[in-house]
């Protein structure tokens, strides 16, 4: 199959530019031919952006084309169809999973002009020395191969990435406070009797599991060996939790889309559910009140980055690494902390942000002016703080990232049981 | 002679053949060969086992899951039975002009102009807690509390399918009845036959092809259907389609072949049940 998308790009581009593209190596060279290329980026919504598209042709000279899909969606076509992408816009559990199909190729780290910019969380593990790692499949356990063509992790930083980190988070539940009115500080809300019908989890089974663990854990029901990778028995502990409250009708919905989040809150069919940062910002932007609530539990985690499909190389090869390099560089990773993300480089994104929007967004300090989105939107005024802090209080509050598990199978049977039950 | 004549006539059936085959036939036996294959988290392997099959059968949320199939089938089936009948027997026997009856006709279909997602989507906002017919019934001060059962429910999920597939019974029904002599009508009244008795024992029996394709479409849609579901739901309940597309979603395709093909005999055999009652080719 690559071989033949090979041969079509080649008529397309004239036979001159391979040969160009096997014999030059600087970047520069290939200016004339760089235009032509086209690289074809999938990956969740979260960072899927034109926006970013538009950027990069003005940038970097060459196209790149986007796809967006649900989390299941793209592990499918990760796994499935690795000649229908150059880049993999993915998350470190999708990683997990789809990196023993040998779809993508490992990054040679000493490429990566950045590289030691990236923050520890992605490398050591530890965001800051003192940090404790969370449990869940934690970034650096799948971030790094022993070489090339490797498809086992390596537990340290051997120069082979798997995926560039871009982009991540620390989740927590979505609350309206003026339906509420009374502080929530604890996972174990999620399941409070006065919130029947009015609360809400999301229905993609390997990120669903973490938040249910999380209230489990803090109910005192259920302690977790690690709740990323649960025993059978802890699995059906935690369903039959669940699966009780479901039938008291503690549940009005379950969501498995962005927008579904959004248009549940802020109607106001649900009053507290797990929800996307961007979410809370979209409820918010309607001038209704929400807060992404900092609960003292902890975060649950999530991160993505840039995979290379294992077809790419020569010119396009070379175009996927710059467009990396130029991800890390500053640009992306202003746009997206300004939408409430963290950047895998922080210090190059806050030469693309104002002083405001680094202190409020990044050093979790009051706003001293208006903060607007990247689409102009209003999302906080002067004195406002950001809901959890700084990156510090909020990346080093995790308390387990996104995963799967050795019992993904069984877990995700028990799933499809809890949605009939 | 008529050995070329057998030639040209399997000539001409040999186009239609070829379309049923490639993409009737060849798909679904590929369903079923891989419903008997292994997966693992990322892939499929051959492998000819009945484990799909096993778990299918020895998991008691199968058979919840088909019972809830089947009365979503059943109730939106009596549903649109009655008022497909209705909508039809009313546009046949008592619009008199066949203008008027064109007319009519068309109304009925211009909702259908709209997509299946975007007339499913809209009854969200307006059985809402807080929506257009909770604060309607408030106003009027028939209830206190909004109801919670308008939306993500049963209830709404039949109401969606209801109004969804309404029209695949007006069609037919209304088709059938356009041919019943009117005569035949006449001769029943001058027997001294009452308005009931002329539709039970006149009409009724002569629209039952026109009452079975419409039944085969909808017992069809809905018991392979899965977005409806889900989203009037709110992903709270499930049927046979939601296993399914949930299988798919999480790369079990193998365990989704064997939930398909379980799915298709079901269907199949309700097809058959039903196609005992009424020959519709002779009928037709």
């Amino acid at each position: 199959m690559s071989k033949m998308r090979y041969s079509r790009r080649t008529v397309l581009k004239g036979g001159a530019a391979v040969a160009a593209a096997s014999t030059l190596a600087a970047p520069m060279v290939w200016a004339q031919e760089i235009k032509d290329i086209t690289l074809r980026q999938f990956g969740t919504g979260v960072s899927n952006l034109n926006d970013v598209a538009t950027k990069v042709k003005e940038d970097l000279g060459f196209n790149l084309e986007m796809t967006a899909l649900d989390s299941d969606s793209v592990t499918q076509r990760a796994a499935t169809q690795p000649d229908s992408f150059d880049v993999a816009d993915i998350e470190y559990w999708i990683c997990k999973k789809v990196w023993p199909t040998g779809n993508l190729q490992a990054m040679d780290t000493s490429k990566i002009a950045n590289y030691d910019k990236i923050v520890g969380t992605f490398r050591s593990g530890k965001l800051t020395p003192e940090s404790v790692i969370a449990q869940g499949t934690a970034p650096h356990t799948v971030g790094f191969v022993e070489g090339p063509g490797g498809k086992t992790f390596a537990d340290n930083e051997t120069g082979w990435m798997t995926l560039i980190p871009t982009i991540y988070n620390a989740d927590t539940l979505g609350i309206r406070p003026d339906l509420i009115g009374r502080p929530i500080e604890s996972w174990t809300e999620l399941l409070n009797p006065e919130f029947k019908g009015k609360a809400s989890i999301l229905d993609i089974s390997s990120i669903g599991i973490m938040d249910m663990a999380m209230v489990c854990e803090a109910m005192g029901e259920i302690q977790y060996g690690d709740k990323g990778n649960m025993t059978k028995e802890e699995i059906d502990k935690t369903f039959a939790i669940f699966t009780e409250a479901k039938q008291n009708g503690q549940f009005r919905a379950f969501w498995k889309s962005f927008d579904e989040s959004v248009n549940l809150m802020a109607s106001g069919e649900v009053v507290i559910q797990s929800m996307w940062s961007p979410a809370i910002t979209a409820v918010k932007s309607r001038g209704i009140p929400c807060v992404y609530q900092p609960l003292k539990e902890g975060y649950r985690s999530w991160g993505g980055g840039l995979g290379l499909s294992s077809s790419l190389s020569g010119m396009e090869l070379d175009a996927a690494y710059e467009y990396i390099n130029w991800y890390l560089s500053g640009w992306v990773g202003g746009y997206l902390m300004r939408q409430g993300y963290y950047s895998a480089v922080p210090e190059t994104s806050k030469e693309f942000m104002t002083a405001n929007e680094w202190g409020y967004w990044f050093e979790g300090k009051p706003a001293t002016d208006v903060i607007t989105s990247p689409t102009g939107d209003q999302l906080a005024k002067a004195g406002d703080v950001r809901d959890g802090g700084s990156f510090t209080e909020r990346m080093g509050a995790v308390a387990c990232w996104n995963s799967v598990m050795d019992e993904n199978q069984y877990m995700v049977r028990k799933w499809n049981e809890f949605i009939a039950a | 002679m008529g050995k070329s004549r057998d030639i040209i006539a399997y000539l001409q059936a040999a186009p239609l053949m070829a379309v049923l085959l490639a993409f009737l036939v060849v798909p679904i036996g590929m369903i079923v060969v891989v419903s008997f294959w292994g997966a693992t988290e990322f892939s499929i392997y051959p492998a000819f086992q009945f484990d799909n099959y096993a778990f299918l059968f020895g998991s008691p949320v199968t058979y919840k899951v088909f019972f809830a199939t089947f009365k979503y089938a059943f109730i939106t089936w009596i549903f649109t039975l009655s008022i497909g009948f209705t909508v039809a027997y009313f546009l046949a026997f008592h619009v008199r002009t066949q203008a008027m009856q064109t007319a009519l006709f068309l109304l009925c279909t211009i909702p259908f102009l709209t997509s299946n997602i975007i007339r499913m989507i809209s009854w969200i906002p307006f059985l809402g807690r807080n929506g257009i017919a909770n604060q309607t019934l408030i106003s009027w001060g028939l209830i206190d509390e909004p109801l919670e059962w308008l939306l993500y429910s049963d209830f709404s999920v039949i109401l969606a399918f209801v109004h969804l597939y309404t029209l695949f019974m007006v069609v037919p029904i209304f088709n059938t009845m356009m041919r019943i002599d009117k005569s035949l009508i006449e001769a029943a009244y001058d027997n001294g036959a009452t308005g009931l008795q002329t539709l039970w024992h006149v009409i009724v029996p002569l629209t039952k092809p026109g009452i079975m394709i419409g039944t085969i479409f909808v017992v069809t849609l809905v018991m392979g259907d899965f977005i409806t579901v889900r989203f009037m739901s709110g992903s709270q309940k499930a049927n046979v389609g939601r296993l399914i597309s949930n299988d798919i979603a999480l790369l079990q395709y193998p365990s989704a072949a064997a939930t398909a093909v379980v799915l298709l005999c079901t269907v199949l055999i309700v097809i058959g049940v039903l196609l005992r009652f009424v020959n519709i080719r002779k009928e037709l």
